[in-house]
C-alpha cells in the first residue's frame, strides 16, 4: 500500500511516495528528496550522522518514521547554508578545519547550529554535552569545539 | 565539488601531455584495462598538463579522510609552479591509476609524494627546455609563475607548450626540486580542498554515488560466524513489495531490491536455516587460547649480547606481560559499494584503501580474467586500516552478477562491527635485569601475534560462498618496534607468529607498533620505578648517542608538558582524586618518525574511573608539506587511540561477535577528550615522512605510566577500564 508524505525541507515542498510508512524519514530524505547531508551511520540513534532539522529541533532522521514528518518543517545540512551564505557554524568549521573524512560533519554541524540556536554563547563544557551523543572516529573533536564557539563568537 | 574527477569528466578532458615515470613495485606490462598509461618504466603516468592548463594528477594513494589528497596538490603545484586551483588529483583507480600499493603504513606522502615531487620536477625541467628554445632564451634565465612561462622573447603557457600532444619522458628521481627557501607552497598550511564540500552537504562520498538502473544489495550474514546456510525461505520475504532476488551460495546470503529501505526490510525479514557452530574461544580465557595457539614461525627481531645470561646474573630480575584487546576498525560509516557488470566488464566504487589489490581479490573470486575488472575508489568515512570496504565491494559484485543490473551495498551498523576484519589480540612477555645501581644488563621482549604481513585479506563474501581465495592471513607487519630504540647491553626481542588467530584478522592504525611500543615503554617505566630513576632522565640516558633527533623529541616534550624530575610513582596519594604523569618515546619502525608524549590522568580512587586531562605531543616527521594537516594527524592519533586504550573492546560468544553497535563497542565522547598540546617539529631540508600513525603508538603506554605515577598501580591490560582499575588498586 503506498502512500504520500508531504513534507518542506530546505524551503521545497516535497511530496515522497512510500509503500512502507514506517521507514526512516533518512531513506526518503537521501534517496527521494536527493538530501546529500544526512548520512547513515547505525539506524540506531547512537552516531549522529543522519541529524536534521525537524521544526527547528535537532533530530535523529534514523529514528524517525517518515510518516511522522508529514506537514513538518525540515533543514539538512545542505540547505543549513552554502558556500556563499555559509551559516557561522559552518563557516567555523572551515574556519577551523574541523573535519577529517567529514562522515560525522553532518551531524556535529546541525547539533551545534541547533544548540546555537537555543544557547547563542555557550560555554565549553556545555558544547562537549551537547555533542556527547555524536560519535567521530577521526578524532576532530577538539576542532568541532573551537568551532563552535568560534561560530558562537560571531 | 568532488576532488576527484569522476570517468566521464577525465574522458573528456582529452589533450594531454603525459610524464610517465616509474615508481614502486608495480607490475611490469601486465595485462590491464586502462584508459590511460598507468604503471611500468615508460608509460606509468601521474601526471597530465590539459589544452587549458589544467593539471590532473593521478597517484595510487588516497585519501581516507587524512588530507592527502590536499598534499598532493602542493607537491604537484609547488613543483610546477602552479595555482592548485589547477589541479585536481585522480586517486585509486586501477584504469588510471599507477599501482603504489595499499594506503597504509603512514607511508603516502613518504612514498607517493616524493614520487610526485620528482615527477613534477621532471615534467617542469622538460618544460622549461621546451619554453627556453620557444623563447630563445636559456631554461635558466626563465621564470614561471601559475604555468607560464616567461623570459626572453615573451610568455608561453605549458599548455601553449604541450598543445595536447602525449610525450613520454622517464622521471628522474635527480631532477632538482625546489630548495626550501624558494618553496612558497609546500610547508605552509594550506586549508585542504575537500572541507567546503564536506561541510556544505555536497561532497560525494562512495555512500552518495548512484548509476542509473541501480538496484540496493544487503548481505544477510549467519548467526554464527562458521555457520552455513541450510535452507533460505525466499517466501518469508514475499510480502515486501520491490524484492528483486535472493542470492545464495553456501553461506553467502543476499537480497537485491529496487529501493534501499526494500533491501533493509528484506535482509531483516529473511528466514534463513543455519547450521550450528561454536567455534570461537571462550573470551574470559582469551590470553591462555592465544598462548595455547601452535606457533608457525620464530623471528628473532634483534638480538645483542647474551640478554638470557645477563638478566639470570642481573642484581634484580623484573617480568611482566602485556596485553591488548581486540579491536574492531568501527568506521563511522558502515562500509559501501556499488557494482556494475557491463559487456562482461565488472566496475566497483568503494573507499577501498587498495584497489589494485581488490581487483585481483575479485578477478580471483569471479574467476575473471583481472584485465576485465576495474576498481574505482572513492571515498568513504574514515576507516584506519583495512576495513570492510573491500568485502562490501565482493558482496556487490556477487549481487550484480546474479541481477544483471548495478548493485549498491551499504552494511548495516551490525554488518560492519561484526564482520569488518579485526586487530587481532596482542601479548608480550617482558623480562628484564637491572644491576645495582639500576641500570639495565639484559632485556629480552616475546611477542605471541598471527603470522603473516602486509597483503590482501580474504574477501568475506568469498569465504562464506567457498569461492577462490588466497586463504592466509594478513594482519599487517605487526613485528615492528618490538626492538627497542635504545643501547641495552643485552636484548633479544622475538615474536611467537600464531598459526591462527580468532577472527579474520588485519591492520588498524599502527598495528603492532603501538602494541609492542606499550608493552615496551610500560616495562621500560617499571625498570625506571625499580631503580628509583626519573622516567625522562633514564630514556635519556639510553638513547644512543648518534640519534640526537630522538633525544630532541624526548627533551621537547619534558619541557612542554613542564615535566618535574622525580621517580614514580609519586608520593603524595591521598584523597579521592590522585593525579599523575606518564612519558613515551617511539621512534617508527627504529627508522622514521621521531614522537614523543606525556599525559596527565587522574584517576578516581573508589570508582576506577580514569579520566585524560592532558596530552602532549612532541612529533618529527622530517620535512613537514602541509603542517595544519600534519597537526590534525596527531590530534586524530592521540584520540582515537586514547579511545581503543580506555575504552574499545570487542566481546564475542563462541558464535560471534557481541558488541555490534556504539552501545557495546564503546568509544571515546567529547567530555573525554583532553586539552592536546602538540610541538611540530618542522625539518624542512629532511625528509619528509609520515604523519598519519606514528603518534598514536606512543598513547597506551603514556598512559599507563601515568596511571601508575598517579596510583602506584600498574595496568597491563588494555583496554584500561574502571573495573581494572579498581583490582589493580585493591592489589596495590
Ligand atoms: S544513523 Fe541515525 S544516529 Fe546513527
Ligand atoms: S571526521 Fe571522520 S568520523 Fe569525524
Amino acid at each position: 500500500m503506498t502512500q504520500t508524505v508531504a513534507m518542506t525541507v530546505n524551503g521545497r515542498a516535497v511530496t515522497v511516495t512510500v509503500d512502507d510508512p514506517q521507514m526512516p524519514l533518512l531513506y526518503a530524505l537521501r534517496n527521494d528528496v536527493g538530501a546529500g547531508g544526512p548520512h547513515y551511520g547505525c539506524g540506531l540513534g547512537q552516531c549522529g550522522a543522519c541529524t536534521i532539522h525537524l521544526n527547528g529541533e535537532a533530530a535523529r532522521s534514523c529514528q524517525i518514521p517518515v510518516a511522522e514528518a508529514a506537514g513538518k518543517t525540515i533543514v539538512t545540512l545542505d540547505g543549513l547554508g552554502t558556500p556563499d551564505r555559509p551559516h557561522p557554524v559552518q563557516a567555523a568549521f572551515i574556519a577551523e578545519q574541523a573535519v577529517q573524512c567529514g562522515y560525522c560533519a553532518n551531524g556535529m554541524i546541525m547539533e551545534s547550529a541547533a544548540l546555537l540556536a537555543k544557547n547563542p554563547r555557550p560555554t565549553e563544557a556545555q558544547v562537549n554535552e551537547a555533542l556527547a551523543n555524536n560519535i567521530c572516529r577521526c578524532g576532530t573533536h577538539p576542532r568541532v569545539v573551537a568551532a563552535v564557539l568560534r561560530a558562537a563568537r560571531g | 565539488m568532488n576532488a576527484i574527477t569522476s570517468r566521464r569528466g577525465l574522458l573528456k578532458a582529452g589533450g594531454a601531455l603525459t610524464v610517465a615515470f616509474t615508481v614502486g613495485l608495480g607490475p611490469k606490462g601486465a595485462a590491464a584495462w586502462t584508459e590511460k598509461p598507468v604503471a611500468g618504466d615508460e608509460v606509468a603516468a601521474f601526471l597530465s598538463i590539459d589544452a587549458q592548463g589544467g593539471v590532473t594528477v593521478f597517484v595510487g594513494k588516497v585519501d581516507l579522510g587524512t588530507g592527502v589528497r590536499t598534499g598532493f596538490m602542493q607537491i604537484a603545484a609547488e613543483e610546477l609552479d602552479l595555482a592548485m586551483s589547477r589541479i585536481r588529483v585522480v586517486e585509486g583507480d586501477t584504469a588510471l591509476t599507477p599501482d603504489q600499493g595499499p594506503t597504509y603504513g603512514s607511508l603516502s606522502i613518504q612514498n607517493a609524494g616524493v614520487a610526485l615531487r620528482a615527477a613534477s620536477a621532471t615534467a617542469r625541467r622538460e618544460l622549461l627546455n621546451m619554453a627556453a628554445s620557444r623563447l630563445g632564451a636559456p631554461a635558466a634565465s626563465l621564470r614561471v609563475e601559475d604555468g607560464v612561462v616567461s623570459g626572453g622573447s615573451g610568455r608561453v603557457s605549458y599548455a601553449e607548450l604541450v598543445g595536447g600532444r602525449a610525450f613520454d619522458l622517464k622521471v628522474d628521481t635527480n631532477a632538482p626540486i625546489k630548495p626550501p627557501e624558494a618553496r612558497r607552497i609546500v610547508g605552509r598550511t594550506v586549508p585542504r580542498v575537500d572541507i567546503p564540500a564536506k561541510v556544505f552537504g555536497r561532497f560525494e562520498y562512495v555512500h552518495d554515488f548512484k548509476l542509473p538502473n541501480m538496484l540496493h544489495g544487503r548481505p544477510v550474514r549467519p548467526p554464527a560466524m562458521g555457520a552455513t546456510a541450510e535452507a533460505v525461505d525466499e517466501a518469508s520475504i514475499r510480502h515486501i513489495p520491490g524484492v528483486v532476488r535472493v542470492v545464495h551460495q553456501g553461506a553467502f546470503v543476499g537480497v537485491v531490491a529496487e529501493t534501499e529501505w526494500a533491501a533493509v526490510r528484506a535482509a531483516r525479514d529473511l528466514r534463513v536455516r543455519w547450521s550450528s557452530w561454536a567455534g570461537l574461544p571462550d573470551q574470559a580465557r582469551l590470553w591462555e587460547h592465544v598462548r595455547a595457539t601452535p606457533v608457525a614461525q620464530v623471528q628473532v627481531t634483534s638480538n645483542r649480547g647474551d640478554a638470557a645470561g645477563a638478566i639470570q646474573g642481573a642484581a634484580r630480575r623484573i617480568s611482566a606481560s602485556y596485553d591488548f584487546a581486540i579491536h574492531s576498525h568501527a568506521s563511522m560509516g558502515p562500509s559501501c559499494a556499488v557494482a556494475e557488470f557491463r559487456d562482461g566488464r565488472l566496475t566497483t566504487w568503494s573507499a577501498s584503501q587498495a584497489t589494485h589489490n581488490l581487483r585481483k581479490q575479485l578477478a580471483m573470486m569471479l574467476a575473471m580474467p583481472v584485465e576485465q575488472v576495474r576498481c574505482v575508489y572513492l571515498e568513504g568515512a574514515g576507516c584506519y586500516g583495512r576495513n570492510g570496504h573491500e568485502d562490501a565491494a565482493a558482496d556487490a559484485a556477487l549481487l550484480a552478477r546474479a541481477v544483471g543490473r548495478p548493485v549498491r551495498v551499504q552494511w548495516m551498523r551490525a554488518d560492519e562491527h561484526v564482520w569488518d576484519p579485526k586487530g587481532p589480540p596482542h601479548l608480550v612477555d617482558l623480562r628484564a635485569g637491572l644491576d645495582a645501581q639500576g641500570n639495565i644488563v639484559g632485556w629480552e621482549a616475546e611477542a605471541f601475534i598471527p603470522k603473516g604481513a602486509g597483503g590482501n585479506v580474504d574477501l568475506t563474501a568469498a569465504e562464506l560462498g567457498g569461492l577462490p581465495r588466497e586463504n592466509q592471513i594478513h594482519p599487517g607487519n605487526i613485528i615492528h618496534n618490538l626492538a627497542l630504540p635504545y643501547t641495552f647491553p643485552a636484548v633479544k626481542t622475538t615474536c611467537h607468529r600464531l598459526d591462527t588467530t580468532p577472527f579474520r584478522p588485519s591492520w588498524i592504525r599502527t598495528p603492532g607498533r603501538m602494541q609492542n611500543t606499550y608493552a615496551n615503554e610500560a616495562f621500560l617505566d617499571e625498570c625506571a620505578a625499580a631503580a628509583g630513576a626519573d622516567p625522562v632522565a633514564y630514556r635519556l640516558r639510553l638513547m644512543p648517542a648518534d640519534d640526537p633527533r630522538g633525544r630532541e623529541v624526548l627533551e621537547r616534550v619534558a619541557r612542554l608538558a613542564n615535566w618535574q624530575a622525580r621517580p614514580s610513582p609519586q608520593r603524595e596519594r591521598s584523597g579521592e582524586i590522585l593525579r599523575g604523569r606518564g612519558v613515551t618515546y617511539c621512534k617508527y619502525e627504529l627508522v622514521r618518525t621521531y614522537v614523543a608524549a606525556v599525559a596527565e590522568v587522574e584517576v578516581n580512587r573508589r570508582t576506577g574511573d580514569i579520566r585524560v586531562t592532558r596530552f602532549f605531543c612532541a612529533h618529527d616527521c622530517g620535512q613537514m608539506i602541509n603542517p595544519d594537516g600534519v597537526k590534525s594527524q596527531v590530534e586524530g592519533n592521540i584520540i582515537h587511540t586514547l579511545s581503543r586504550t580506555l575504552k574499545e573492546e570487542l566481546t564475542f560468544d563462541r558464535g560471534t561477535v557481541t558488541s555490534r553497535d556504539w552501545g557495546s563497542y564503546q568509544v571515546i565522547t567529547f567530555p573525554e577528550v583532553p586539552e592536546i598540546v602538540i610541538d611540530l617539529i618542522d625539518r624542512p631540508t629532511e625528509r619528509p615522512w609520515g604523519a598519519g600513525e606514528p603518534a598514536a603508538a606512543i598513547v597506551p603506554s603514556a598512559v599507563t605510566n601515568a596511571i601508575f605515577d598517579a596510583t602506584g598501580a600498574r595496568l597491563r591490560s588494555v583496554p584500561f577500564t574502571a573495573a581494572k582499575m579498581r583490582a589493580a588498586l585493591q592489589g596495590a
